[in-house]
């Protein structure tokens, strides 16, 4: 079973930092790296798993979850979102919008782990 | 203040002067009550006969005169101390 | 020559010395140097208009009929005139601080200036009045009939004579009255000619007194015993006639127009009332002292039948002396004539203010401000209503028949006049007489007098038989001569009774259960306590008193601070020491404007007008009105100013809101792109360390790069840190510059050298040393730190093929500039509003630093005094630093 995750990350380095952990665990990562296109993207790949950075160039991560929340296809897909924000209001928001998991940077890569197998889990049960 | 203290108690020459404004004012009083006087007496139809016009005409006069004299006391002796300056400039005694 | 021929030539001989005296007297008083006109002789003997032709030879009439009774239309004025103390002198005072014209104009004043008050008593007088004018034209006819009696020549013709007698009257008091328009109405002139005719009236009435008395009859002793023997001899008085008809020519005495206008209007000097006490009431028991003897002896003498009223003519004709009957006609002549001169110009005066001008100025709508026009308007109808008046008086003397039923006006007119008298009074002692309880009480008395008295009075069938009798519709205490079945009373104390007491009685009622208007309570503490506040009988009205009552009022009014700095700045500017300014006319112009800020353009105009104009309104009273108006202000002010302040404080919570909520997002939106900021590279560091320390089997070249990462987001923290600090302590002001003298070529130097460490293709800079030779007193090493940036941004965002960098500088105007232009594509428009913000970031990518640098270069340009800029459309990125050399200027 080869998962595809992807991730949508500007930050060079931890987007490196996320691909090696993932792809370690035998996960098939693909990256993208700007917010304007990111809702298309996610169309056309067509992963079983999103992790979506919030801050990101040419749109926010919030605003494209909610545009994917309100694509029929992509209502149920799972969605990791990273905020180096610290503000609470951002968890409720992402809530809101739909989010499946909610990480606050900077996390420890066994919390990313856990976080990824869990969402993976529980969109194959259902 | 245009209304100034006054005080309770006067010197003789301010003390004489509001009594002679108290005179001046009784004095109507003092004439209406004398002139009244004719109306007591007896009618031309009374037992005794009436009082002779001469003595009604003179009691009058009389009275009339001397009101007038007394009047006019007042009036000189108020403008001797105006003329002396002793009046103040709101008239003597309270009005 | 006949003897009518005689007096005819002799009256308008008379005349004639009238009109040169009138005229002589005009004269004078214009060239102010009538001071003897303004004698108190002067104002006793024009206070004699009291005694009229029906005075002259009904008097004696009188005493035929009834003996003594005849004195008390002379013992009423004189004791209101020894009371003078009581009344008068108030009356006086008020009269002239009101600048009052008339009778009416007192009792309109007194209650609020009511032109309707004014109008009622203008027709009351006017009522009360013309028959009264008919009955001296009555008077003069006929004494002249007299004499034709005794000319066998005559041709005498009455109705001529009243006509012209009439016209020649009008012409009189038009030509005196109405000659100009005095702000006071008085007219020395007719005050002058109406004093000589006093003289002349007691003279003639003296003359045949004594001719009667020791011509006539002997001597004293013998008068007297001829009284006692005559029909009259015996003391023979009704108690109710002789007490009302004294009340009655009391008030008369001060309520009938004629001796208003000459006690009170034409008054002088206060001061002269004080010798009019006096000798006002010798001159009338002067005029009296031989009524009595001529009475008695007349009816001794005369034949049975003849009028007693003429006794004063027909006794010294029927003894042949007919110079002295001229002297006595004269007299007469003289009462009637000066009574109709000024009854007709006190009338016309009240006419043409209450009547005329109102109904013309309606007519005339707002155009006739214009004073010059008005002036001329007002004489026009003076002249006018005296021409009415006396034309009123000449028709009512025609259908009257001029018969014996005038006989009896004289009485009833002063019991309409009367009327006035709970008002006056009223008025002058009690503040809480209201408008409309004087209104009241003047209807009543007015309609009863009519009823009781004017109408049944006048006679020729004017209330018919049988409601004299039965009373109107049959309701017999409807009856005019025996009101609410009183019986038996003589008619005029009859009417007297009713009329005043129910006056009075409504006067007061309506008065206790009325409220005055602000306008009535103002000017009833100005009467009634006249004395409080107006200035005495010498005139002494100092200004420093003035300009303390303004100041005072004006501390009620501005509040004390405010006050006694606008005296004391106008004393200054007087030059004057102390902090009391002269009242003079700017000054009272400039205090009048502030005031009116604070109570409204026409209090303020009456406040002060009523301090400066010397007016009889105390300071007291003005400052109740002032407090009242403050209270009134304050209250509905505290309204307004409670919602005003919740209105203002609801806006102030809601900028502060506004202002927190923004200071908040801008504080949230800082402390999360810190938070961001900080926890980016911290993410990084914390993932690749937990991967090589948790990974088995990295490659020495994969742990090298993750070692290296982690050493970069390492320094990239420190970096964001030193700017954050660096920024908060420049945004804190606690920065301290280390100014020093420096040159702009040495600190660029400086800077290039710095930036361009570590790159390995650094751009090249183009300078111009020779313009950089500019000496500089500045923090160098702050204004390094912010070419450094600017370099270094050049450095790493020009995205040009061969970056290069343009520095030039110039100085402009004592300020140096320095431009900073690469060759790159430069920020893009939507942005450069925004280049200075913090944590601005071309783009992330390219992101070297936390996008504090150009946030702090601003925060150290503002630090030195000068700025930096963003030039747009020059290509490149383009930025300007411009710092002043002021500094520089002054240290050389």
């Amino acid at each position: 079973m080869n998962r595809r995750v992807l991730l949508i990350e500007d930050e060079p380095n931890i987007l490196e930092a996320i691909r090696f952990l993932l792809t370690r665990e035998g996960w098939q990562v693909e990256t993208h790296s700007d917010g304007t296109d990111a809702v298309e993207v996610v169309r056309q790949a067509g992963p079983d798993l999103v992790i979506l950075d919030m801050m990101l160039p040419g749109r926010s991560g919030m605003d494209i979850l909610r545009d994917l929340r309100g694509i029929d296809a992509l209502a149920r897909l799972p969605v990791l979102m990273l905020t180096a924000r610290g503000q609470s209001r951002d968890r409720d928001m992402a809530e809101k919008a739909g989010v499946s998991r909610f990480m606050t940077k900077p996390f420890s890569n066994a919390e990313v782990l856990t976080a990824v197998r869990d969402l993976l889990a529980q969109a194959t049960r259902t | 203040m245009s209304r100034r203290p006054q005080p309770v108690f006067l010197e003789r020459q301010g003390y004489r002067r509001r009594r002679l404004a108290d005179a001046a004012r009784l004095l109507p009083i003092l004439g209406a009550a004398l002139l009244a006087v004719p109306l007591l007496w007896p009618r031309a139809d009374a037992p005794g006969g009436g009082v002779p016009m001469s003595t009604a005409f003179l009691y009058v006069f009389g009275v009339w005169a001397g009101l007038i004299a007394l009047a006019a006391g007042f009036g000189l002796r108020a403008r001797r101390r105006v003329g002396r300056g002793e009046d103040s400039p709101h008239g003597p005694g309270p009005a | 020559m006949s003897l009518l021929n005689l007096v005819v030539a002799v009256c308008l001989a008379y005349v004639a010395v009238l009109f040169l005296v009138a005229f002589a007297a005009d004269r004078l008083a214009a060239r102010g140097r009538a001071t003897w006109l303004k004698s108190p002789l002067v104002y006793t003997l024009s206070l004699s208009i009291y005694c009229t032709g029906w005075t002259f030879y009904g008097a004696v009439g009188y005493a035929a009929r009834s003996g003594l009774e005849f004195v008390t239309i002379y013992l009423g004025p004189t004791l209101v005139m020894v009371g003078w103390w009581w009344g008068l002198r108030k009356l006086v005072r008020i009269g002239r601080s009101q600048r009052i014209t008339s009778i009416a104009d007192l009792i309109s004043s007194r209650y609020g200036k009511s032109n309707l008050l004014a109008i009622g008593v203008t027709i009351l007088c006017v009522i009360s009045i013309t028959p009264y004018i008919s009955l001296q034209l009555q008077s003069i006819t006929l004494s002249f009939s007299a004499l034709a009696d005794f000319d066998p020549e005559s041709q005498y013709s009455e109705g001529g004579v009243v006509f012209w007698m009439t016209a020649g009257l009008a012409v009189f008091a038009i030509l005196f009255g109405t000659r100009n328009l005095d702000a006071n109405e008085r007219h020395h002139g007719v005050v002058t000619a109406i004093a000589l005719e006093a003289v002349i009236k007691l003279l003639a009435l003296l003359a045949v007194g004594v001719f009667v008395v020791w011509s006539l009859s002997g001597g004293v002793e013998e008068t007297l015993a001829r009284i006692d023997a005559s029909p009259i001899g015996t003391w023979q008085v009704d108690g109710g006639r002789w007490a009302s008809i004294t009340f009655l020519a009391a008030a008369a005495f001060v309520c009938l127009p004629r001796m208003f206008q000459v006690m009170v209007v034409e008054n002088d000097d206060e001061r002269h009332l004080r010798t009019a006490a006096w000798a006002f009431p010798l001159y009338l028991l002067l005029i009296s002292l031989f009524v009595l003897p001529i009475a008695a002896v007349g009816l001794d003498l005369m034949p049975a039948g003849t009028n007693p009223d003429q006794f004063v003519l027909t006794l010294p004709l029927s003894q042949d002396r007919p110079m002295l009957a001229l002297l006595s006609f004269l007299g007469g002549f003289s009462s009637a004539t000066s009574m109709v001169i000024v009854a007709a110009m006190a009338l016309s005066t009240m006419v043409s203010n209450h009547i005329v001008m109102p109904v013309w100025l309606l007519f005339k709508g707002s155009g006739a401000s214009v004073s010059g026009d008005v002036r001329h308007v007002v004489l026009m109808a003076r002249r006018v209503s005296i021409g009415g008046i006396m034309a009123l008086g000449y028709a009512y003397y025609q259908l009257s028949g001029g018969g014996a039923a005038l006989a009896s006006i004289g009485l009833i007119a002063f019991a309409g006049i009367a009327q006035i008298l709970p008002a006056l009074v009223g008025g002058l002692f009690w503040r809480g007489a209201t408008r409309l309880g004087t209104l009241a009480g003047l209807s009543v008395g007015f309609a009863l007098w009519l009823w009781t008295s004017f109408l049944p009075g006048l006679g020729g069938g004017l209330i018919p038989e049988e409601v004299m009798l039965h009373g109107p519709l049959g309701l017999a205490w409807l009856r005019p001569e025996a009101l609410f079945g009183i019986t038996g009373l003589p008619p005029i104390v009859h009417s007297t009774l009713w009329s005043l007491s129910l006056n009075a009685a409504a006067f007061c009622i309506v008065s206790l259960f009325t409220f005055p208007t602000p306008m009535e309570r103002l000017q009833g503490a100005q009467f009634v306590n006249v004395f409080d506040h107006s200035a005495g009988p010498s005139g002494w009205t100092g200004s420093v008193a003035k300009s303390e009552d303004l100041m005072i009022m004006s501390q009620r009014i501005l509040g004390a601070r405010e006050a006694r700095s606008l005296f004391a700045q106008a004393a200054a500017e007087q030059e004057l020491p102390g902090q009391l300014p002269e009242p003079t006319p700017g000054f009272v112009e400039r205090l009048e404007r502030v005031l009116s800020g604070s109570v409204g353009a026409a209090a303020a105009h009456a406040m002060v007008g009523q301090i400066v104009g010397g007016s009889a309104v105390s300071v007291e009273d003005l400052l109740a009105v002032a407090d009242e108006t403050a209270q009134m202000l304050e209250h509905s002010s505290q309204l307004e100013a409670k919602s005003a302040e919740l209105s203002r404080t609801a806006r102030q919570l809601r900028e502060a809101n506004e202002k927190l909520t923004q200071i908040s997002l801008q504080k949230d939106a800082f402390l999360s792109q810190v938070s961001h900021e900080l926890r980016t590279p911290m993410t990084s560091v914390r993932a690749f360390s937990e991967i090589l320390r948790d990974t088995e089997g990295l490659g020495a070249e994969e742990q090298k790069r993750y070692a290296t990462i982690i050493h970069d987001e390492a320094l990239r923290l420190t970096r964001l840190l030193d700017d954050l600090l660096d920024l908060s302590v420049l945004e804190s002001g606690a920065v301290s510059l280390n100014m020093r003298e420096g040159s702009l070529a040495d600190v660029l130097d400086r800077a290039v050298a710095v930036a361009g460490a570590g790159f390995d293709a650094p751009l090249s800079v183009n300078r111009d040393r020779a313009v950089e030779a500019i000496a500089l007193h500045t923090d160098l090493d702050r204004l390094a730190q912010v070419f450094i940036n600017l370099i270094a941004n050049a450095q790493k965002y020009c995205d040009a093929e061969a970056p290069a960098l343009d520095i030039l500088a110039r100085v402009r105007a004592d300020r140096l500039e320095v431009d900073f232009i690469d060759n790159g594509s430069g920020v893009p428009a939507d942005v450069q509003a925004i280049v200075f913000e913090k944590f601005f970031r071309v783009s992330a990518e390219k992101a070297g630093g936390a996008g504090l640098g150009l946030a702090i270069c601003r925060e150290i340009m503002q630090r030195l005094g000068g700025d930096i800029s963003y030039l747009a459309d020059h290509g490149g990125g383009a930025f300007r630093v411009s710092l002043p050399l002021a500094q520089r200027m002054a240290a050389e």
